[in-house]
């Protein structure tokens, strides 16, 4: 081939090239849509001695960033800008940087629907596989690689991955892949599809590969460490009615790492549900077993980062400061757990609802250790090592983790005033919770909310909570008065005051100012004041957020 | 790379944007595949409601004003449903924490809403919902027309005063 053919074969090339992607853009441009959202969180900080709050040497930290999806029709793509200048206090300083975080290309195409770049998935409860993200607490694992989904039959759902995990603003050195499938019964087969009862099962597998390191036992012993680990998980959702029934089961293959001590046991995690619910009321109990669960993409990573699973938490999460002091999470080398809750309405027009009725919740969950054997457990055949402990699957520990028993009532008194009281009575273990020598702290929480209405758009709300306890940090009174213009304006003040504190320095007032403005879907919200040093925890994930002192701002928009 | 792709993606963002100009904005609802409350597989585009108005509002167990919206809500939402033919659907981020819980509640507090399971916020991201309580407006015509983040007693009274209007066949769009 001479060069001037070679060149009008380009030209060719060219043209036709460019022919089908101007129609294609020209598509693209007339019926595509582009949303998105923003958000802004930038914290000025002062110091203050008496709370712990040190000096900032930037003065001013900031966490940002801004989605934008592009869709047209079957197609659609997508990108996180994420800026962390530096990152605020209580987010790891790793993410320190600005960049893109996150970006992916989703097509679907009959029964099938690919995605390439990040996602975000889970299988089942997600107990041996679940990528998320909770921006607030700076927690995400989202995954990097290739989904494919194929619904092939109405009831039929397959699901398979391929990825790394990301690790702040680089990926984890371990690959996980895996598939899932779901089948809904009474879509598959057509005499079912009116029956009363519901039937869905599911089952899951997940496997990492992280090659081989050299992590040493003892002085001349290494580990011989598995470089695949597979996970395995099955589920059934039975309802009938009022009855609803989950169970789901996990077992994952021994896994030597960091979180259990480098021991050769295998993981098991076990979560069923049970319901019966109608109209005016719900109950339902849990209950749950894990046993070396930690499932990572790297087997020397501690900390949030890099997690393959999701362990639920089962106790209630609280919803008021002073009851949201003491969270708890789910310990993933071992825990036993089980949790009921009654909702209950009691009727309008009644003795005891009234003319407007009564809402009740009840709630109780108890976590405890699982029962561990460590006796006559050798060394096995590895050459370092053990199976770490022998556990009866269905036998409760003896150390109590955590328990929480609480009771909410609400009611409505007329059309101006309503309100609700609860009490909380909790068990916190420090030391297993929060990794620390402390006694456990046994509480209890008074709580009073309040709502007035002084005109159809304007209402005044108070809270006012009260928590006691003689350990830790002792008593807190709480109080909040918030008033509000609907739909645009939020005013509020609040402080929380440490009267209990042993130490007379520390009784401090923790006083807060803040005021929000919405409109439509973006919302401004600015506030000056103490930040108490605790554990924040939002869905299932907590982070330890320091004392702080100052000014902050928050802007949150979506388009 | 990073930047470059950034930058490519940017001009074509805002190329889009020109062109569209003169085409009139239409954001209808991603399809995303999500459990009802009683364990069945939809796909959220095909949320419907005759030809009427439909309001879906994000919230969790853990949100106190998501449950007040709702509660505040449930008192009216028989009036509303005749008066306007609205219909209302609750979607719950709670994730295998407490997404059992859901139903129990629901039922529990007497609440008659559609309600849907968004467990692994896939629904929520394609929405682009930042904080909740966020509440879309869509009009009969399944195009989301309006939303709102936050809920503070008096906000339902703005939100079927919208809905009112819809089937009056009136305006609502941001832009004014």
């Amino acid at each position: 081939m001479n060069k001037t053919t070679l060149l009008k074969s380009f030209k060719i090339a060219v043209l036709f090239g460019f022919f089908p992607f101007l129609g294609f853009s020209q598509n693209l441009l007339n019926s595509g849509s582009v949303q998105g959202n923003f958000q802004l969180d930038a914290q000025y900080y002062q110091k203050d001695s008496t709370i712990g709050a040190n000096e900032v040497s930037e003065k001013m930290l900031m966490n940002a960033f801004a989605n934008i999806i592009y869709s047209n029709g079957n197609f659609s793509a997508g990108l996180r800008y994420e800026s962390y200048r530096n990152p605020m206090l209580g987010f790891d300083n790793r993410f320190k940087g600005s960049g893109i975080a996150y970006r992916y290309a989703t097509y679907k195409v009959d029964d099938f629907d690919i995605t390439v770049g990040n996602f975000y998935e889970q299988f089942g409860s997600g107990m041996i596989f679940r990528s998320y993200e909770e921006r607030n607490l700076g927690y995400d694992n989202a995954m990097d690689g290739v989904r494919v989904n194929f619904n092939p039959l109405q009831g039929i759902m397959l699901k398979a991955i391929i990825g790394t995990q990301r690790f702040f603003w680089d990926v984890g050195p371990g690959i996980v892949r895996g598939g899932d499938a779901e089948f809904a019964l009474n879509d598959i087969i057509p005499s079912f599809s009116d029956s009363r009862t519901k039937l869905t099962f599911g089952g899951s597998i997940v496997s990492k590969y992280q090659p081989s390191e050299e992590i040493l036992f003892d002085a001349s012993k290494k580990y011989n460490l598995p470089e695949n680990v597979a996970a395995f998980a099955g589920r059934v959702n039975i309802s009938r009615g009022k009855i609803n029934l989950n169970a789901e089961y996990a077992y994952k293959v021994n896994d030597p790492n960091s979180e259990n001590s480098f021991i050769y046991r295998h993981g098991e995690a076990l979560l069923v549900s049970a319901s019966y619910s109608k109209k005016g009321l719900g109950i339902i109990l849990t209950g749950k077993r894990v046993d070396n669960m930690a499932f990572k993409s790297k087997r020397t990573e501690v900390g949030n980062m890099l997690n393959i699973n999701y362990l639920p938490t089962l106790t209630k999460q609280h919803a008021y400061s002073l009851s949201a002091i003491y969270p708890y999470a789910t310990q993933p080398n071992g825990e036993m757990g089980i949790q009921g809750e009654i909702v209950y309405s009691i009727p309008k027009n009644t003795l005891l609802g009234g003319k407007y009725g009564v809402e009740i919740k009840l709630n109780y969950s108890r976590a405890t250790s699982i029962e561990k054997d460590t006796s006559g457990l050798n060394i096995i055949g590895y050459e370092g090592g053990t199976k770490g402990y022998r556990s009866n699957f269905f036998e409760f520990g003896n150390e109590l983790y955590f328990q929480d028993f609480n009771i909410e009532i609400s009611k409505k008194i007329n059309n101006r005033l309503k309100g609700s009281l609860s009490w909380v009575n909790l068990i916190y273990n420090e030391q297993i919770i929060e990794g620390h020598e402390a006694p456990s702290v046994y509480a209890n929480v008074f709580i009073a909310d309040i709502n007035y209405k002084i005109t159809p758009l304007k209402s005044i709300r108070t809270e006012i909570q009260h928590l006691s306890t003689k350990q830790d940090e002792g008593n807190w009174v709480m109080g909040m008065l918030e008033y509000s213009i609907a739909p645009l304006w939020f005013f509020s003040i609040s402080d929380q005051y440490n009267y209990g504190n042993e130490i007379d320095v520390k009784k401090i007032h923790y006083y807060n100012i803040g005021v929000g403005y919405n409109k439509n879907s973006s919302r401004i919200q600015m506030s000056y004041g103490k930040q108490r040093e605790g554990i924040l925890c939002v869905g299932g994930v907590c982070r330890q957020v320091p004392a702080a002192y100052g000014f902050n701002l928050t802007i949150t928009s979506s388009f | 790379m990073k930047k470059i792709i950034f930058i490519a993606f940017c001009l074509f963002i805002t190329n889009f944007g020109f062109s569209q100009t003169e085409t009139p904005k239409t954001k209808k609802l991603p399809s995303i595949t999500i459990k009802t409350v009683d364990g069945k597989t939809i796909k959220t585009s095909e949320i419907s409601n005759n030809g009427k108005p439909i309001i879906i509002s994000f919230w969790a167990l853990w949100c106190k004003p998501c449950q007040k919206e709702l509660s505040t809500i449930a008192e009216v939402y028989d009036e509303w449903q005749k008066e306007t033919g609205v219909k209302l659907v609750a979607v719950s981020i709670d994730d295998a924490r407490s997404s059992s819980r859901v139903l129990p509640t629901v039922n529990g507090n007497n609440w008659t809403y559609e309600v849907l399971l968004d467990v692994n916020g896939d629904f929520k991201r394609a929405m682009n919902v930042n904080m909740i309580p966020h509440t879309f407006l869509l009009n009969g015509k399944g195009e989301i027309v309006w939303q709102h983040t936050s809920f503070a007693e008096g906000s339902e009274l703005e939100l079927i005063e919208l809905v009112r209007k819809l089937n009056r066949g009136e305006d609502i769009s941001e832009k004014k």
